[in-house]
Formats: C-alpha cells, structure tokens, sequence
C-alpha cells in the first residue's frame, strides 16, 4: 500500500539568479492525495514543470515507480502514466470535446486506434459528466467545462500520478463542489493525486497530507490540521485569522 | 456521416477528367491538365506540414529542384527514367528528413525564414556545383522517343499517377495515429507533447511526407521538359503558389488542395491569357483576398447560407 510511486530528490532549479526550487526533496505514496500549496511565486508550478519534464533541474533526481526520470520529456511523461492538468487550460480549441479527450487515449493512453481511443474517450466522458457536450467543439466550453476537460483529457491517459494544476481557480462555489466531487471519484480509483490548491477549503476536505512551499523550500508537510497551526505556515502563507478561524474549527470537531 | 463517400466521389471524376483531356480538347488544354495534375501532387505534400502540422513551410520548391537535378543526374548516369524518378524521391525525403530534424525546433515565422532559406541555398549549391551540374548553363535530359504528342499523353497520366499516390497518402494519414497527432500539434503544440505526442518526431515525418512526393514529380518535370536550369527548377514563386492552392481549396482537409489548385489555375490560365502585364498583381489580390475573407479556404465556406440569400435554397424547417 506505501510503496512510494514518485519521488523529488534534491532539486533545484535556477532561472539566472532566480533560485526558483532550493534543494527539495518528497515522496509520493501509491494512491494518496497529497496537496501542495504556497504563496504566488513559491515554485509549485515549476515544481511540476519539473516532474513532468517540462523543464530540466539544474541539479537533483525524479524518480518514478524507482526508475530515474529526470531527463524525460513532456510527452514521455505523459505515456509512462505522470498526467497533468495546466493552470491555464490548454484545449485543442476546434477539436470536438470527444476528440480532445480521445488525443490522450491515443498517445498518452496507448489506445491501439483511433476508434479505440474514440470509446475511452466516450466512457471518461461519462466518468466525468461530459458526455452530452461530446461533439461541440472544446470553444465553446465554459471555463467550468474546460476544466473539466483537461480532467477528462488526462483521465484518458491513465495515468498512475495526476497533478492538478489549480483546477478551481476561476471557478465559483457550487462549481468547485462538482469539481471535489469529480477529484473524489478519480481519487476512489487508485490514482496518486498532487493538487496545487489555494483554496482552503478544498485543501482541508480533500488531502491526507500537505506540502508547505516557500521561495522554492519546503517549510511543513504534515496532515492538514497540523499544517493550519504550524506557525511558519501560518507567518509565510495563511495569515492569523485564517489560522485562528480554522484552528478554531478543528478544536471544536 | 452524410457525405463520406463524396470527397473520394469528386476525387475520381476529377481523375477522369483530367485522364480523358486528350481525347476531346486542344493541346494547350492537355498542358494545362498536365500541369494542373503536377500542382495537385505539390500541393497535396505540402498540406502534410502546411495543412495538418499548420507548419508554414516555403520549402516545395527546394524539394521540387532537387527532384529535378537528382534525377536528371541518374538519367545521364545511365539509370532508366522510371527508377531515376524513385532514386530522385529517396534522395529528397532522405534531405528533407535532415533538415526537417534541424529546422522544426524552431516555431511560426522563423521556421517559415529557414524554409525559404533551404530554397536559396539549395539553388546557390546547385549552381554553384559548376562540374556536376552545369551551373548556371544548365543541363539537357536523355529526352523520350515520339512525337510531342505521345509523349505529353505520358506525362499527362505520370502527373496524374503521382497525384492518386500523394491523395492516398493524404487519406491514410488523415484516418491515423500521425494525422490526429498533427492536427493536435496544429491546434496546440505545447498540449500535444503534454498528452503523449512525440513532436519532434511527428513534425518531421510531415516534413519529409511533404518532401516526397516533390521530388517525384521534379524528377519526372525534368524528364519531360529535358532540359533544367538553376532558376526554373528553384523557383520561389513555385514555393508561395503551391501554399496559396493549398489555403484556397482548404488546409488539413482531403479535397481542399485538389479544388484549391484546380480554383488557382484555371483563374490563372484566365488571366494569363487575358490580363498578360497584370497576373502578378492578380495573383497578389488573390492571396490578400484569401488571407482576409477566406481563413479556413474554399471549403470553409458555408454554401448552404449563401445559396439561401441568393434564394437559391428554400427556408430549411427547423432541424434540431
């Protein structure tokens, strides 16, 4: 059941003076939820652009299912089963809903054709309440919509880790319930998730444990009742009266 | 899935066409029909890197002459015409896959400025590379027996066997792995490589797709017309027109090269023969007509909605 699936060992990542990732190192356990949040400019999108081969570390080790995958690229990531979703949504915008998602059947996925990628497509669409925009063109999505596409889209992949790259951001509140609802499902099937998350809310009811980023350091990682009242985490990112008022709430329940 | 057989449908007639030319018109319209089926082969290659990779490349015309000189070289070195055509077809894809590799790192407007280089420098080699290829003089062809007649019936159905082939390809890619991957790197590059495509890769093999089937048909206009030259077998003006077909008719779609081209010449032919001093001009309003009112070409036109306002077409009842 622990087997650890993805492990950071001692990045950094420099853009010219910027130490953007300092000597990071954490391990993802099979099929845990795991929330990685921080303040704007704390490195956790470069942090997975690390993972997933989007950019080179400038020292230090990814390693996957104990394999080294430091140097992979995007799309290598992508079959060995290490999805992402992106901050900004990034859609084949005059493909149909269904082909999008059938893009990552194919190549990600390794769907054997086109029409076997055309049925997992159909079914994640069905997974992800989808199905009755199948074959409008992504565009004409809302925001909700897309990101749930890119679910969908990386759903189709099968991926064994999936990082959620702020996928409420710009969502309102009943939408970020379907959205937890939907992450619960993909989270009932054994997938490893890392969710980058500023929405408290979402981070408390959904992660088993928190990673803590500060200027590209991890300052606290622990379960999400300890994290609220870890001072340096309260002083970087949450602020007092969040902290008193969640504190609060964990001490009463 | 109304009209699935009906691209192949129009493809066919369009061959018959072509293919009964000499038997009802003039020798000028089977030259025409001739040169119309050799544009068709080009643009059809170049809708694999232009069309579905919606990679703009400039570089037909480099594949196109050395085609020519690759061929024309094997025919005077002895090799029969027909295998010195598929020599000439291995030779390019092999250069095209070379420099494909070089130049698909870059994106947009600087892979279209190093497609365009590939034409200049390929030209300045070959005119450069005096004791080889004659230079700037040129170079006479082993020409084939019988009368101009005969041998432009030949021509006619070689041009029309290469641009069948080119559509096969076409049809092939475009029910595939490679051509769904390409429409992704069309649409979103960095999304494409995120789901698994291998980019890089797939961006070459459209490449030299587009590279091929240039060189066949250089090779085979080299045999035809026996005699090449530098600035005729490099022609940059040949590397804009066959992009223009291809946006006209259609990019990244089975028919849109083969109406685009079809559309192109005979306007040309039009004005060729109607408007001598001003083609060029023409040819320019074409393309800055095109590029504002045509974005997805001739085939992106909804013809329902303008048959309606001509009242060409009842009112439909409200479909769901």
């Amino acid at each position: 059941m622990s087997t650890t699936i993805l492990a950071a060992e001692r990045l950094n990542q420099r853009f010219g003076g910027i130490q953007a990732i300092d000597d990071l190192s954490f391990a993802l356990k099979e099929g845990e939820v795991v929330a990685l949040i921080g303040p704007n400019g704390a490195g956790k999108t470069t942090l997975v652009n690390l993972l997933t081969g989007v950019h080179q570390p400038t020292s230090g080790r990814v390693r996957f299912e104990g394999v080294d995958v430091t140097s992979q690229k995007p799309y290598q990531a992508a079959r060995r089963g290490l999805a992402r979703t992106f901050q900004i949504v990034q859609p084949f915008p005059r493909m149909t809903v269904l082909e999008n998602v059938a893009a990552g059947a194919l190549f990600g996925g390794a769907s054997p054709s086109v029409a076997a990628a055309m049925d997992t497509a159909r079914e994640q669409l069905e997974f992800m309440e989808l199905a009755q925009f199948a074959d409008r063109p992504a565009s004409a999505l809302t925001l909700a919509g897309r990101k749930r596409l890119e679910l969908a889209k990386s759903m189709a992949m099968r991926p064994k880790v999936l990082m959620l790259d702020e996928v409420n951001a710009g969502l309102n509140s009943s939408e970020i319930d379907g959205a937890l609802r939907l992450i619960r499902k993909i989270a009932e099937r054994g997938i490893t998730i890392l969710v980058i998350e500023h929405l408290m809310k979402v981070v408390m009811s959904l992660a088993e444990r928190v990673l803590v980023l500060h200027h590209g350091q991890l300052i606290a990682e622990g379960g999400p009742k300890e994290i609220v009242r870890n001072s340096k985490v309260v002083e970087a990112y949450l602020g007092q009266k969040f902290a008193d008022r969640f504190g609060g709430e964990a001490a009463n329940g | 899935m109304k009209s699935r057989w009906l691209p192949y449908a129009l493809f066919a007639a369009w061959v018959v066409v072509l293919a009964t030319t000499p038997l009802w018109g003039s020798n000028y319209i089977v030259r025409v029909a001739i040169m119309i089926a050799m544009f068709t082969g080009l643009t059809l290659s170049w809708n694999f890197i232009g069309g579905f990779a919606g990679y703009p490349s400039f570089s037909t015309a480099a594949f196109f002459g050395i085609g020519c000189y690759a061929g024309a070289l094997a025919q005077r070195a002895g090799v029969p015409m027909v295998l010195a055509w598929i020599v000439a077809t291995v030779v390019v894809g092999a250069i095209a896959a070379a420099l494909g590799a070089i130049i698909l790192k870059m994106r947009g407007h600087y892979f279209a400025i190093a497609s365009i280089g590939i034409v200049e420098v390929a030209r300045l080699i070959i005119s450069s590379w005096g004791s080889l290829t004659g230079g700037g003089d040129g170079l006479n062809v082993p020409l084939m027996s019988g009368g101009p007649n005969a041998v432009a019936r030949i021509f006619l159905l070689v041009m029309i066997v290469i641009m069948i082939m080119s559509f096969i390809v076409t049809v092939i890619v475009d029910r595939s792995r490679l051509g769904f991957g390409l429409r992704c790197i069309q649409q979103n590059e960095d999304a494409a490589n995120m789901v698994g495509v291998n980019n890089r890769l797939y961006k070459v093999i459209a490449y030299t797709l587009s590279a091929l089937f240039c060189g066949t048909i250089g090779a085979a206009h080299a045999s035809w017309t026996g005699y090449i030259d530098p600035s005729d077998s490099f022609s940059i003006l040949m590397s804009v027109k066959v992009p223009v077909m291809c946006l006209l008719g259609g990019p990244g779609t089975l028919l849109g090269p083969v109406i685009g081209t079809a559309a192109f010449m005979m306007l040309e032919e039009v004005f060729w023969a109607n408007f001598l001093d001003y083609n060029r001009a023409i040819l320019g309003a074409v393309i800055v007509i095109l590029i504002f009112f045509l974005p997805g070409g001739l085939l992106a036109l909804r013809y329902r909605d303008i048959a309606r306002r001509f009242g060409l077409l009842r009112e439909p009842k409200m479909a769901a």
